[in-house]
C-alpha cells in the first residue's frame, strides 16, 4: 500500500517536520533580523540606511509574503498538532507526575510560548512597521527614520518591559524548538543529538538575549 | 513475613463498571502488605479482602509478573509503572513505599486505549498496528549458518534494543499527547536495522504509520517521556529512525 498525497500530508510525521522545517526557517530570519538590529550600535545613519535598502527593494514583497507563509504555516500545522493531541486523551489523569528525565519546562509549554509569540509579533509590527512615520534624509533620498522611532518607543519601561518577557518566552521557546526540529525530521545522533540540545540552548539564550539587549539599550542610553 | 514490617497503605483506584460506564476515584485500606511483594501482589492482597467483604476485586491486567510480557500497565502516582525507572508494575516492590502512603491507581489514559473495567485498558490498537507492517513478509528460508549473513555489531545492537519493546503501552500513557510513536518506532527499527527487514523498511514504516495516525493516537511533540517511562528503556533514536523512513517511503511512493 502506498500513501498518497493527502495521507502523507495529514501524517502524525510529516506534520511534525511541517511545524519543526517552518521553525528553523523562522530561526534563519531571526538571525538576520538580529544583526540587522545591531545596526543601532553603529548610528543612526546606518540603521535607517539598512532599514530603507530593505524596504525598497521590490523583492521585499516576495520575501514578505514568504514570511507570512512561514508564520502561518508554522501557527496553522501546530494548532492543528496540538488540537488532535489534545482529542487524543479525551479523559485526563487524576494525577500525573513528569518523570523529569524527559520533558521539560521549554518542551511541554510550546503551544504557551508560542501564543506568547504571536501576540508579540502582532503588537510589533503595529507599533514599528505599521508605526508613526517620521522621516529623514540621507544624501537627498528621503527615508523612514526608524532609529528615532525605535528610541521613542524603548523610552517608557512597561514597553521595553514587554518586549523583555516576549524575548525570554522566545527563548524558551526556540530551546526546544531548535533542537525538536532535527529530531522530527529524522536526525538523531547518539553523540551530536545531546551536543544539539545544549547549542538549542547556546542559540536560545543567543537570540532572546540580543533582541532583549536592544530594547534596554534604547532605555537606558535614549535619554541622554 | 514479621508482624513488625507489614504495611498499611491508603490507595485511591479508578473504578469503572464497563467501557460505556462512567468512572471514578474510590478509597481503599489495605493491610498486611510485606515490603517484598510487588505492586500486584500488594492489589492481590486488597482484592482478597475485598472479595472476604463480599465486594467487587479491582480488574487489572497482567501475565508473566517478570517484566516481560508487557500485560500490566497502571499509573502509579501520576508515573506509568510506578516511579522506578526502567521497572514494569509487576517489578515494582512495595519497599519503594513507604508504612501510610496513599497510592494513587489509575489506567492508561488514551482516546485509542479505552478502559475496558477498573484498571483494565483495551490495547489492541497495538495490534492492529503490527497487523499493518509488523512482520516480514519475504521467506528468508531455514535458519541461515550463524556468520552466514554479516550483520555489524552496531546495527545488531540498536535492533535488539528496539525488539526490548514489550508493547506495554508506558510510552503512550505517559505522553502528553497519546501518541504510540516510541512502541512503533520500535517495531518499525527492530525490522528495518537487519538484512532480513531491511527489503521493506519504507513501506513497512509507511503503513505502520498510517496505521497508527488512524487509530486516533496524537503527535509526537519530542518531550522524551515516553523514554523515560519505558520499562525497557527504548530510545527516541527509534523514532527518528522512524520518522526518516516514513518520508523516504511517502516520497518514493513506496
Amino acid at each position: 500500500m502506498s500513501s498518497t498525497l493527502a495521507v502523507t500530508l495529514k501524517s502524525s510525521v510529516v506534520k511534525k517536520q511541517l511545524v519543526g522545517v517552518t521553525g528553523l526557517l523562522l530561526c534563519g530570519f531571526l538571525v538576520t533580523h538580529l544583526a540587522g538590529n545591531f545596526l543601532l550600535l553603529v548610528g543612526p545613519e546606518a540603521f535607517n540606511k539598512y532599514g530603507h535598502a530593505l524596504t525598497s527593494n521590490p523583492l521585499i514583497y516576495v520575501a514578505e509574503a514568504g514570511l507570512l507563509a512561514l508564520f502561518l504555516g508554522h501557527m496553522g500545522m501546530a494548532i492543528r498538532v496540538t488540537l488532535q493531541n489534545k482529542s487524543a486523551r479525551p479523559e485526563g489523569y487524576y494525577m500525573k507526575t513528569r518523570t523529569g528525565r524527559g520533558s521539560t519546562f521549554a518542551s511541554s509549554s510550546m503551544p504557551y510560548t508560542g501564543i506568547i509569540l504571536l501576540a508579540f509579533v502582532i503588537f510589533h509590527l503595529q507599533g514599528i512597521k505599521f508605526g508613526e512615520v517620521y522621516n529623514v534624509t540621507y544624501d537627498g533620498v528621503v527615508m523612514r527614520d526608524l532609529y528615532r522611532l525605535t528610541f521613542e518607543k524603548f523610552s517608557t519601561l512597561p514597553y521595553v518591559g514587554f518586549y523583555v518577557l516576549s524575548m525570554f518566552a522566545m527563548a524558551v521557546h526556540l530551546s526546544h524548538g531548535f533542537w525538536s526540529a532535527f529530531q522530527s525530521v529524522g536526525f538523531f545522533h547518539t553523540r551530536y543529538t545531546p551536543a544539539l540540545r545544549k547549542s538549542a540552548i547556546a542559540f536560545a539564550l543567543v537570540v532572546g538575549g540580543g533582541f532583549s539587549f536592544l530594547p534596554i539599550y534604547c532605555f537606558l542610553t535614549g535619554a541622554n | 513475613m514479621s508482624e513488625s514490617n507489614s504495611m498499611n497503605l491508603k490507595l485511591k483506584i479508578w473504578r469503572q463498571l464497563n467501557s460505556n460506564a462512567k468512572g471514578k476515584m474510590v478509597d481503599y485500606q489495605v493491610s498486611g502488605v510485606s515490603p517484598d511483594m510487588s505492586f500486584l501482589e500488594m492489589l492481590d492482597v486488597l482484592n482478597d479482602q475485598l472479595i472476604t467483604k463480599g465486594e467487587d476485586p479491582v480488574v487489572f491486567d497482567h501475565d508473566c509478573r517478570e517484566g516481560i510480557c508487557g500485560m500490566c500497565s497502571l499509573m502509579i502516582n501520576g508515573q506509568a509503572h510506578g516511579p522506578e525507572e526502567r521497572t514494569t508494575t509487576c517489578q515494582l516492590h512495595m519497599r519503594k513505599f513507604k508504612d501510610g502512603d496513599t497510592i494513587i491507581v489509575e489506567p492508561w489514559r488514551a482516546k485509542a486505549f479505552p478502559v475496558l473495567k477498573d484498571l483494565m485498558v483495551d490495547r489492541s490498537a497495538f495490534d492492529d498496528i503490527i497487523q499493518a507492517g509488523g512482520f516480514i513478509s519475504v521467506n528468508t528460508g531455514n535458519a541461515p549458518d550463524a556468520n552466514a549473513i554479516p550483520i555489524s555489531k552496531e546495527n545488531a545492537d540498536f535492533a535488539m534494543d528496539a525488539a526490548a519493546c514489550i508493547g506495554c503501552g508506558a510510552c503512550v500513557a505517559s505522553c502528553k499527547n497519546a501518541s504510540a510513536m516510541l512502541f512503533v518506532s520500535a517495531k518499525v527499527s527492530q525490522f528495518s536495522l537487519l538484512p532480513q527487514g531491511e527489503v521493506e523498511s519504507k513501506e513497512r514504516a509507511v503503513n505502520m504509520v498510517n496505521k497508527m495516525d488512524s487509530l486516533g493516537f496524537g503527535n509526537c511533540t519530542n518531550e522524551a517521556e515516553c523514554e523515560a517511562s519505558c520499562p525497557k528503556g527504548i530510545s527516541i533514536s527509534n523514532i527518528a529512525r522512524m520518522n526518516r523512513e516514513y518520508t523516504s517511503g511517502a516520497v518514493t511512493g513506496k
